[in-house]
Order: structure tokens, then C-alpha cells, then sequence
């Protein structure tokens, strides 16, 4: 078993090390919709620079687990949360941390695009813009700078004051992981980003994310499990809310521990 | 004859039973549009705008009314714009759903509701006496604001609503306050909705007569009011004042001040139109 699900080890021995080590850092986490729980005592470490993969069936709490790193789920009613989730050992859901700066680090990319209705460079933009940020060229400069790294800057150089709204559905997911790469996160959430595309788009994405790998940590909630095991370093597989099993992909796709996880991947079920 | 016949003419009897229904309101605006430009348009030249009021029909114009009005409208736009959006913004967006917000709602519904001449009289009371801004364009634009209040939140509620919460989830996780987002992409996502309303609003109010009355709108007005505190007629007033003459002439200038407010609010009511199809458009 490897040391990513920390509830195998003893507490105090893995409290220290954890700082250096993991990039993200949940404990006992606990998420209840009213009476509904969620979540099941989930305890994961994600390192930094690798791609992480959730994976399980509808309904599994993958994506429930993903929008805590960034506190989306505080606009649901009823949401409720327990246990401890660090972001580079700071908790991030004790009162004094700014929602503000915590999604400044924490970035986010949707199933389905979802760009302003505004010109490619506002869409951009508007994330420094938002911090208060009026050095034109500083703006200049990272907008190009992020559409470069989003593999998308030679399709729309020359029409960066065109509608975001006209690009093609890959086009608009690439500029939606323009739009976050501009905030210069250091962690990038991923709720199945490829699902509403076509699957040349979907290539481009996930080349995309594999370059992006370098510099940043990267979470990706997926339905495809070819997608998972093409590019994660790590696939954690919920079932009922629970974490079943969390381990290097190339183990769970070959050699799981668990029968459940075995008998989801070869798709006995979900 | 067997089923599928029976059920075929069933059919085609209440499409044109339909045909027949819509066909009643249309056929009345259409009467009732062209008696009124047979009598009105021959005397609807540039002296009948700029004219101030006469005891002669033929000399009188529609100045006076005409700026009263124009007044009125700018006045309630200014009020009641800002109030209503915000009291819409807060409704949508703040507001947690408990007894309160359900208490307010209904309210709001309600005061959509109250018929417009108690809006009167609560304008006489208010804004006349105990603010003391006499029989002024002030107090009427005060109490056209609070009747068309309800109609701007609503609409404002509409059109907030139908901004895709993607769109919010986009801001929000891009490090965006809800000050912002409602600012930079929720309002103007939502302007066009917003903006419709208000016009519709406005074009009822330029339309009303009963509170004006009520609060001491004159039918007789020397000159064009200069400022908000002057005394002032409006074009409904003025029309009620003419058709209710015995002399032709002026049953012919009531005509001719009709066809004046119909384009007033019809011009309105197309830019109207003309916002929500642009936004719908944009926000596909």
C-alpha cells in the first residue's frame, strides 16, 4: 500500500513530513448535503506537479470532493463540511482564509465551457483585472502568455477583440484554461473538461494537460477511464462517497488491490 | 363519419375558433386606430407640438402636456431605476430563502396589484402634503415611481435569473467577490432583460392619469414646467380635458394628442423589443 492514503499510517508520524512532501493534504473529510452525506471520511495527499485522476461512477462524490480544494460548494444550501483539507499546510477552510486569494491559487476549468459573453482578451483578462490590476501591458502580456500555454494563441491572435462566444466548443475550453493559467494558480481543477468535446478536442486538451504538468498540480474528475490511465500519475477511485482505493495509475489499471475498483475498471458495473 | 375524421374537425373548429379570438383585440386596436387618425391626423402639424394651451381649439397645442410628460418620464426613470434594479439584485442574489424574503415577495407581488389610483392618494399624502412638494412634477414622478417599482423588480428578477449560473461559477472561481461578479458579469449579462422592463415600465407610466390627478396634476398649465418643482399637465390629462368638450375641434385635438402618446409608447415599447432581442442573442 502506498503512503498517498494517509489513514494507513500512524497520525503522528505523517503530520511533520506532509509539509514538504504534499501539495494538498485532506484528513477525515466529512461533506453532508442536509441529511445527505457526501462524503465518507475521505484522508488523501496529492503531491505537487502530478496529475491526479478521481474516477467512479455518477454520483460517487468525485466531483463533490474536487469542489471542496477550491470552497465551490459553499454556494449549495445545506452544504456542510467536516474534517481538515491543507492546501501547502494551510487549512484551507478555517475562517480567516480569503476565498478571494484561496481560488487565486487554487484555479478551476468546467465540464462544459463556459467563457464570458465578452471578447477572447476580456475573458482572458479578467482575473488580473478583478484583483485591480490596470498596467495595460502587464495585462497585455500575461493574456498572451496564458494563450500561449493554452495551445491557443496562434488560432486567435488576430481576433482577440472578436466574441469568446464564437470559437469552437475545444477552442472555448482551451480559452476557459487560458482564462485560469492568467491568475498563475498553482493547483488546476478539472470537472471532466473534455466531456462535452469531440475527441480531436479532447486530444488537444489532454496534450495540454500533460505539458501543464510541469509547472502545476492537477486534479481531473473523469468519466473515461482510457482518459485517466492516458494521463494521470494517480487515479483515486470513489464509490458511495467513499475513497476506495488511491494509488499510482499504472497499480489500479493493472494490479488493483481492491475487488470493487478491479471490477469498476474492467466495467463489471458503473 | 368515423374517429379520425371526427377528431380532424374538432381540430379544425378550434383552430378557427382561435383564429376568431385573436382576431377580436385586433380588430378593436385596428377600429379604434384608424377613427382616430381620421379625426386627429389632419391636425397634427409642428404649431400642434409647440403650441401652448388656448381657449381656441384650433389654436391650441400640446406643448405644455407634451414636456410635462417628457418630464415625468425622465424624473421616474431616474427614481426608480436605481431603487428597483438594486431591490432586484438583492432579492436575487443576497436574500437567503427564509419567511422574510418569502414576506417581501409577496408584497411585491402584491403591490404589482394595487390599483394605481390608492398609489395616488398615497402620493397626495406622502409626497404633497407631508413632504410638502405641492401639486409638482417632483411629487407626481415621486408617485409614478412607487407604481411601477414592482414591475421593474420583477423584471429585474427575470432577467437575473436567466443568466446561466456558469457564467457566475466562471467569475467566482477566478478569485471574483460576489460584488464583482454581479458587476462585471451578471448585470451586464442581464442588462438587456433589466433594460426591457424598465421601458415597459415606463411606457405604463407615461400612460398613467388617475394618480396624476389624484395628486394634482392640472389640466390647464400655462407654461411648460422649468423645474422639478413647477406645476405641470400631462398628455393623458390634457386628452381626458378635451374629449370631455362639447366643441368638435377639440374632440379633434383629443384625436390628434392620442395619436402624440400611442407613438410615445409605441416607439417605446420597440426599443423594448429591439434590447431583448439583441440580448437574447448575445447570450447564446
Amino acid at each position: 500500500m502506498s503512503d498517498l492514503m494517509p489513514e494507513k499510517i500512524e497520525d503522528a508520524k505523517i503530520e511533520a513530513p506532509i509539509v514538504e512532501k504534499y501539495k494538498l493534504h485532506t484528513k477525515d473529510v466529512n461533506v453532508f448535503y442536509g441529511d445527505f452525506q457526501a462524503i465518507k471520511d475521505v484522508s488523501m495527499n496529492i503531491k505537487p506537479r502530478s496529475i491526479t485522476a478521481f474516477i467512479g461512477p455518477s454520483g460517487c462524490g468525485k466531483s463533490t470532493f474536487l469542489r471542496l480544494f477550491n470552497r465551490m460548494n459553499d454556494y449549495i444550501e445545506d452544504f456542510k463540511m467536516e474534517g481538515k483539507i491543507k492546501i501547502d499546510d494551510k487549512n484551507i477552510y478555517k475562517d480567516k482564509i480569503q476565498l478571494e486569494q484561496l481560488r487565486k491559487e487554487v484555479g478551476m476549468v468546467f465540464q462544459k465551457p463556459n467563457p464570458f459573453p465578452k471578447s477572447i482578451f476580456e475573458n482572458v483578462a479578467y482575473g488580473l483585472k478583478i484583483q485591480g490590476i490596470n498596467d495595460k501591458k502587464l495585462i497585455t502580456d500575461r493574456v498572451e502568455k496564458a494563450l500561449k500555454q493554452a495551445d491557443l494563441w496562434n488560432e486567435v491572435k488576430d481576433n482577440l477583440n472578436k466574441s469568446a462566444l464564437t470559437l469552437s466548443g475545444g477552442q472555448q475550453q482551451r480559452l476557459c484554461i487560458a482564462r485560469t493559467l492568467a491568475v498563475e494558480p498553482s493547483i488546476i481543477l478539472m470537472d471532466e473538461p473534455t466531456s462535452a468535446l469531440d475527441p480531436i478536442s479532447t486530444a488537444k486538451i489532454e496534450e495540454l494537460i500533460h505539458h501543464l504538468k510541469a509547472d502545476y498540480t492537477i486534479i481531473i474528475v473523469t468519466h473515461n477511464m482510457q482518459q485517466a490511465a492516458r494521463i494521470s500519475d494517480y487515479t483515486a477511485f470513489f464509490y458511495m462517497g467513499e475513497l476506495i482505493e488511491f494509488d499510482k495509475t499504472k497499480k489500479i489499471f493493472t494490479n488493483p488491490e481492491k475487488k470493487r475498483t478491479e471490477n469498476y475498471i474492467t466495467g463489471r458495473f458503473g | 363519419m368515423n374517429n379520425v375524421q371526427k377528431n380532424r374537425l374538432k381540430d379544425q373548429l378550434f383552430k378557427f375558433w382561435g383564429i376568431g379570438c385573436t382576431l377580436i383585440g385586433l380588430v378593436l386596436l385596428v377600429v379604434f386606430i384608424g377613427g382616430i387618425l381620421i379625426d386627429g391626423l389632419s391636425r397634427i402639424d409642428w404649431a400642434f407640438i409647440t403650441d401652448l394651451p388656448s381657449r381656441k381649439a384650433e389654436k391650441s397645442g400640446i406643448w405644455t402636456p407634451l414636456m410635462g410628460s417628457i418630464w415625468i418620464l425622465v424624473l421616474t426613470a431616474i427614481i426608480s431605476f436605481p431603487i428597483s434594479v438594486a431591490a432586484g439584485v438583492y432579492l436575487e442574489e443576497y436574500s437567503k430563502k427564509n419567511r422574510l424574503s418569502a414576506l417581501l415577495e409577496i408584497n411585491i407581488s402584491n403591490l404589482a396589484g394595487v390599483p394605481s389610483i390608492i398609489y395616488g392618494l398615497l402620493g397626495l399624502e406622502v409626497f404633497v402634503r407631508i413632504m410638502n412638494l405641492g401639486a409638482s412634477v417632483l411629487a407626481g414622478a415621486l408617485t409614478l415611481s412607487l407604481l411601477i417599482l414592482p414591475i421593474i423588480i420583477v423584471a429585474t428578477r427575470e432577467a437575473i435569473k436567466a443568466v446561466p449560473s456558469s457564467i457566475r461559477d466562471a467569475s467566482y472561481a477566478l478569485g471574483a467577490s460576489k460584488w464583482q461578479t454581479i458587476w462585471n458579469q451578471v448585470l451586464p449579462a442581464s442588462s438587456g432583460g433589466i433594460l426591457t422592463g424598465v421601458i415597459l415600465a415606463l411606457s405604463r407610466a407615461v400612460g398613467e392619469t388617475a394618480p396624476l390627478i389624484v395628486v394634482g396634476a392640472l389640466a390647464y398649465v400655462p407654461f411648460a414646467p422649468q423645474g422639478p418643482l413647477d406645476q405641470f399637465s400631462v398628455l393623458p390629462i390634457q386628452i381626458f380635458n378635451w374629449i370631455s368638450r362639447p366643441q368638435q375641434g377639440f374632440i379633434d385635438n383629443a384625436a390628434a394628442a392620442i395619436i402624440i402618446l400611442l407613438l410615445i409608447t409605441f416607439i417605446m415599447n420597440g426599443i423594448a423589443v429591439y434590447f431583448r432581442n439583441k440580448w437574447q442573442k448575445k447570450l447564446q
